[in-house]
C-alpha cells in the first residue's frame, strides 16, 4: 500500500512542479524565450513574501497577492526594456541574459537576506491531513497546491482560447511578423506574456517556500525540475505541463520508495528516457520554427 | 490618399528599391506589376512599415507615416494581405478572421460579410486553418485583412501558386472590396489579371518604376518592355 501512497504524493507534488513550470512553458510557447532565471525568480518571490509580510505586519498568505502583482509588474517591465532586446533569430542572447539575471538575483538575495534557510508559513493547513486509510493520507496543503495548479492552468487555457488578447497571444506565438499586420504590437504581447509568467512564478515561489525551506541559491535546482516537467509534458502545451509535472512527481516518489537516494535520480532518468524516445514530450506537438 | 516619394528600401546591405515614387487616390485600384525580384513585395512591406526606409517618405492622408510601426499603420487603416498568405496555423478559420479585427476599426466588414464574399469558407469556420488548400488560405488571408476595415488594402501576389480556376474565383471577389469603399493596391506577376481589375498600373523593374499609366490606355508591348527591361 505504500506504493499507492507514493503514487498519490507524487501526483500532488506534480501540481507544484506544474505551477512552477507554467511560466517557463508560457514564455517558451509565446516568444521562444528560455528563461534561465525562472528558478531564482521563484526564490525571489519567496523572499518578497517574507519582506512584504513583515513590513505590513500581516501573515504570508495575505502578502501573496501583493507579491504576485509586483512580480507581474517586474515581468512586464523586464520584458519590455530588457528581454525584448534579446529576441531575434539567435536564442543565445536571451539565454545568456536570463542566466546573468539569475546570478544577479542570487547574489542580491545573499546580500540582502544572508544564506540562512527560510520558510513561509501557510497557516495550520500545512500540517493537517485527510486520512484515507492506514497508509495513505493526503495533506491539505499538498491538495491545495494541486487544486491551485489545475485552477491556474484552467484559467490560463480559458484566457488563451476565449479572449481577444488570448487569441492575439496565440497568433503572435505562431508568427509575430504577421501578427503585426493585424494591428498587434508583438513586443507588448511579449510584455503581457512575461507578466503572466512572472505572476505564476510568484505563486510557485509561495508554494515552494511553504513546502520546504529555501535559501538564495535554491533557484537553479527548481529550474531543473521545471524544465523536466515542461520537456516531459511537451513544449508549449499547457496541460502537457501539468502531466509532465505529475510524471516527474510520481517518478521521484517511486524512486524514493525504492530507496531514499533514488528520489531525484528516478525523476532525471524518466526525463532522459522521454527526451530519448519522445523528444516532443508525451503530449507535445513539436516546436514550430 | 497614399503618396510615396523617393522611396529607397531594402534588407541589411541589399537594396531592393531605388527612388520609387507613386501615388494612389482614394477609391482607386492600382496594380503594381513586375518580374520576380523587381521589388514589388518589398514596396508593399515598406508601405506597411515592415521594411526600413533608407530614404524617402510614405504619406497617408497627407500625414508622414514613415516612422510608424506596422501595427500603428493598421490602426490608421492600412492592411496587407502578405505574400504566402501567412495563416495562423494554431487558430481556427473563424479565429483567423476575427484576429483581423484586433485593431477595432469600425466599418462594413464582418465575418458574415467575408463569408458572403467567399462562400467556400462557410463550412470551414470551426476547422483548424493549418490544413486547408492554398485557395482557401488565400480567401482567409484576404478576409482577415478586410476585417480591420481598412481604407487601403495591399494585396501581395494573390494568385501565387494557385490553380487558374481558384485565381479567377478570388479575383472575381475583388470588386466587392472597392464597392465597400476601400482603395486597393494589387501586386501581381500576372499582368492580365492585374490590368483587368485596376484603374492604373505601375511597372517595377529592378527596383525602379519603369512605367506608369492608365490601365486602359497602356499597350501590351509597352508593359512587356517595361516588365522585362528590354526592347523587344
Amino acid at each position: 500500500m505504500s506504493w499507492l501512497n507514493a503514487l498519490v504524493q507524487g501526483v500532488l507534488l506534480g501540481g507544484l512542479y506544474a505551477i512552477f513550470a507554467t511560466g517557463l512553458s508560457l514564455a517558451f510557447g509565446v516568444m521562444r524565450f528560455v528563461n534561465l532565471a525562472h528558478g531564482d525568480l521563484a526564490i525571489l518571490a519567496g523572499y518578497l513574501v517574507l519582506s512584504t509580510a513583515s513590513t505590513m505586519g500581516v501573515n504570508h498568505v495575505v502578502s501573496l497577492p501583493l507579491v504576485v502583482i509586483l512580480m507581474a509588474g517586474i515581468g512586464y517591465v523586464g520584458q519590455r526594456f530588457l528581454f525584448n532586446r534579446t529576441i531575434g533569430p539567435d536564442p543565445l542572447a536571451g539565454i545568456l541574459c536570463s542566466f546573468g539575471i539569475g546570478v544577479v538575483i542570487q547574489n542580491f538575495l545573499l546580500a540582502r537576506y544572508t544564506a540562512t534557510d527560510r520558510y513561509l508559513d501557510a497557516g495550520p493547513i500545512e500540517t493537517s491531513t485527510i486520512r484515507i486509510n492506514d497508509s495513505v493520507s493526503i495533506g491539505h496543503f499538498s491538495l491545495l497546491t494541486f487544486v491551485s495548479a489545475i485552477v491556474l492552468l484552467g484559467a490560463l487555457q480559458l484566457f488563451l482560447s476565449h479572449t481577444t488578447i488570448g487569441r492575439a497571444f496565440r497568433a503572435t506565438a505562431d508568427d509575430p511578423s504577421t501578427a503585426q499586420l493585424m494591428g498587434i504590437n508583438d513586443k507588448r504581447i511579449y510584455g503581457f506574456a512575461m507578466a503572466i509568467a512572472f505572476a505564476t512564478v510568484g505563486i510557485a515561489g509561495f508554494f515552494l517556500g511553504a513546502r520546504e525551506t529555501f535559501a538564495p541559491a535554491s533557484g537553479p535546482n527548481q529550474l531543473l525540475f521545471g524544465f523536466e516537467a515542461v520537456v516531459i509534458g511537451g513544449l508549449g502545451s499547457l496541460w502537457g505541463t501539468l502531466m509532465g509535472g505529475i510524471v516527474l512527481g510520481v517518478a521521484q516518489a517511486f524512486g524514493n520508495q525504492l530507496s531514499v537516494g533514488w528520489n531525484l535520480l528516478a525523476g532525471h532518468i524518466v526525463f532522459l528516457m522521454v527526451l530519448a524516445f519522445r523528444p516532443n514530450g508525451l503530449f507535445g506537438t513539436g516546436v514550430r520554427t | 490618399m497614399l503618396v510615396v516619394d523617393g522611396m529607397s528600401a531594402g534588407y541589411e546591405d541589399f537594396r531592393a528599391l531605388f527612388d520609387v515614387s507613386m501615388s494612389v487616390r482614394e477609391g482607386e485600384t492600382v496594380a503594381m506589376v513586375g518580374a520576380n525580384g523587381a521589388g514589388k513585395s518589398t514596396f508593399l512591406r515598406a508601405v506597411m512599415g515592415q521594411v526600413r526606409l533608407h530614404s524617402g517618405t510614405v504619406r497617408f492622408d497627407g500625414r508622414d507615416i514613415s516612422s510608424l510601426k506596422a501595427h500603428e499603420r493598421v490602426k490608421l487603416g492600412i492592411s496587407l494581405v502578405p505574400e504566402g498568405r501567412r495563416i495562423f496555423p494554431s487558430l481556427t478559420v473563424r479565429e483567423n478572421l476575427l484576429i483581423g479585427s484586433f485593431a477595432k476599426r469600425s466599418g462594413p466588414w464582418t465575418v458574415e460579410r467575408v463569408v458572403t464574399m467567399f462562400p467556400m469558407l462557410e463550412r470551414l469556420l470551426t476547422r483548424s486553418a493549418a490544413k486547408l488548400s492554398g485557395g482557401e488560405q488565400q480567401a482567409i488571408a484576404i478576409g482577415r485583412a478586410l476585417l480591420s476595415n481598412p481604407r487601403l488594402v495591399l494585396l501581395d501576389e494573390v494568385s501565387l501558386g494557385l490553380a487558374p480556376v481558384v485565381v479567377k474565383q478570388l479575383y472575381s471577389a475583388l470588386p466587392m472590396i472597392s464597392e465597400q469603399g476601400a482603395t486597393v493596391i494589387v501586386v501581381e506577376q500576372d499582368i492580365h489579371q492585374a490590368l483587368a481589375v485596376s484603374d492604373r498600373v505601375y511597372c517595377l523593374l529592378e527596383g525602379r518604376v519603369s512605367l506608369s499609366g492608365e490601365a486602359s490606355t497602356v499597350s501590351t508591348s509597352d508593359i512587356t518592355a517595361a516588365y522585362f527591361g528590354a526592347a523587344i
